[in-house]
């Protein structure tokens, strides 16, 4: 099988965020950023497919600036064949832009399976692997939860909201990954030594005039400090009644 | 004058309160807008057209009825073309969607088709001469972002439970309309629906959610929650991820960074610290209550109310409390 995992650097998340100078984006300096989880179990699918079907290939494509190059050689280090760059000085907001700079990469690359994480946490959206799909007017499963191939078919689990839907889809096809797929395997010192060797082709990339400005951040307000009501059960009491009278939801 | 698209989401037939959420949302934006009309979508099988005067009392003036007995599950490919077809035809101003599992699903793909961009998780919007503006939580809702959309139509999913559906009749004139494509020809077909849990109410949508942490100590004490949750008789259950990556629990349960984002009006934290990971999936809840027994936890920085104190002690008499201010209800 071919398996292109389109792959995403972004932040760590576990930090207070900064604004940066021009109000319109987070300050990325002293920022750690690895690949996204979501975007690391799309590789782990890649990979277990390529376990199983002897002769298969991954490659791993992700769109940016030079420093996304590390983000591909992570996906390298886990067992991905190559990778490419699509070089562009800066990952836009705007989804459709980057699905149609994207597609135009990958409508010729013949690939079997085209996997994407189901979202990244800094932009939040969701969008990129359903809007490729429709641009190469290839089949689409989003948010996946577990995942057959055979003979050319396969059959995932998508979470809905109290439910779950069981779907059908033929190949060539479009994924995106949710959590609970799999676990993503660490990449060995054999892995990452391998990696450095595998072939990471640099293109440029023309972005398309984008449909979205992010007009400004801004942190969230803060939530007004809360109180501690009491201790133990014997607080229960006030607790209902400002359930009652203050906050109004009981 | 401006007209909007609304999409009336269903599931077995039901018009789902996300999608009279949507409705609500094209009324408001309709308005804002100087007052057009909102063309709303619903597809489903036989049966979903008695649903329209539902959808008709939310303030749609028209609803487009597509039945066919092929549509009781979810068909993508059937909506991406039929609402596409439609949306192309009515030259509407924005389309409004929810940021439900479907509506995640089925927005880009409509968007692209139509050659225009689209923002979901969507918390509220406002109108520009030439732009329709909304605010959008990034970086795990750490960050909101103020967007502005150029394109016609703007294509926009909401966040469930941050627009109340709500009454606001207009005639919901009827239109019945056939599928674009024939459901058999789909490529993607979901083969089934499988309901978890026997009509649990859902965690993006009840009003009241109780979520418990590794504070319960084992999955049999999970019963704590779920007893608090049906004396409430409006909540779901949910859970942290480290109770889901241990299994007490089911993936889907997760609230946090990676699993399900809520706003309820009310979230009771149940022996949980208050994880980064975990806040990114509630802090926007109205009012959050919180019970641990450290009282250093992080979870006490968010809540509205705290109690420090022993959960299988504190949670009973909260359950037990709330069970009989509910009945003098």
């Amino acid at each position: 099988m071919k398996i292109a995992v389109c792959v995403k650097r972004v932040p760590d998340m576990d930090v207070r965020f900064r604004i940066a100078a021009d109000n319109a984006s987070v300050d990325e300096a002293g920022l750690k950023f690895d690949i996204n989880d979501f975007d690391a179990w799309s590789v782990e699918a890649a990979l277990k497919l390529k376990d199983a079907n002897a002769g298969s290939e991954v490659t791993a494509i992700s769109l940016g600036p030079d420093v996304v190059q590390e983000t591909i050689r992570k996906a390298l280090s886990m067992g991905a064949d190559k990778g490419i760059q699509l070089k562009v000085d800066k990952v836009p907001f705007d989804g459709l832009a980057i699905a149609r700079t994207l597609a135009e990469e990958l409508k010729s690359g013949g690939y079997d399976l085209i996997l994407f994480g189901k979202m990244s946490p800094d932009s939040a959206n969701g969008v990129v692997g359903q809007m490729v799909a429709e641009l190469l007017g290839l089949p689409c499963v989003s948010a996946i939860s577990s995942l057959e191939i055979a003979n050319g078919k396969g059959k995932a689990k998508r979470e809905l909201e109290g439910a779950q839907e069981i779907v059908e889809f033929p190949l060539p096809a479009v994924l995106t990954v949710d959590e609970g797929l799999n676990q993503a395997r660490l990449p060995s010192l054999k892995g990452i030594m391998a990696a450095k060797k595998k072939p990471l082709e640099v293109k440029p990339a023309q972005l398309p005039q984008s449909q979205l400005t992010v007009r400004k951040v801004e942190l969230p307000p803060e939530r007004k400090a809360g109180r501690i009501v009491g201790e133990g059960a014997a607080a229960v009491p006030e607790l209902v009644k400002l359930l009652q009278t203050e906050a109004k939801v009981l | 004058m401006a007209n909007v698209f609304a999409f009336a989401e269903t599931r077995g037939g039901e018009v789902r309160k996300v999608g009279l959420e949507a409705v609500t949302a094209a009324r408001m934006l309709a308005d804002k807008l100087g007052g057009g009309e909102v063309h709303a979508l619903v597809l489903g099988p036989r049966g979903v057209a008695a649903k329209a005067s539902q959808i008709g009392e939310h303030g749609a003036d028209v609803v487009i009825v597509v039945e066919h007995p092929d549509l009781a599950n979810y068909s993508p490919e059937v909506a991406t073309a039929t609402a596409a077809d439609r949306i192309k035809a009515g030259n509407y101003r924005a389309a409004i969607f929810s940021t439900s599992a479907q509506g995640r699903d089925l927005a880009p793909r409509i968007a692209a088709r139509l050659g225009v961009s689209v923002v979901t998780d969507v918390l509220s919007f406002d109108v520009e001469a030439d732009s329709i503006v909304v605010r959008h939580p990034m970086n795990i809702g750490k960050v909101i972002a103020t967007i502005a959309i150029t394109s016609q139509p703007a294509v926009i999913a909401m966040r469930p439970n941050v627009i109340a559906p709500a009454k606001n009749p207009k005639p919901g004139r009827v239109e019945t309309a056939q599928p674009a494509m024939d459901p058999a020809s789909s490529r993607v077909k979901v083969i089934e629906t499988k309901q978890g849990g026997g009509g649990k109410l859902d965690l993006a949508e009840a009003p009241v959610v109780v979520a418990g942490g590794r504070g319960l100590k084992s999955a049999e004490n999970f019963k704590l929650v779920e007893d608090l949750a049906a004396a409430f008789g409006n909540a779901a259950v949910g859970a942290t991820r480290a109770v889901t990556d241990d299994g007490w629990r089911p993936h889907s349960d997760q609230i946090g960074q990676t699993g399900r984002l809520v706003s309820p009006e009310l979230y009771v934290a149940v022996g949980i610290s208050g994880a980064v990971q975990h806040l990114a999936g509630m802090r926007t809840s109205k009012t959050i209550v919180a019970v641990n027994k450290d009282k250093e936890a992080p979870i006490f920085k968010v809540a509205d109310y705290g109690i420090v104190g022993d959960v299988f002690e504190v949670i009973p008499a909260l359950t037990e409390a709330v069970r009989e201010a509910k009945k003098h209800h």
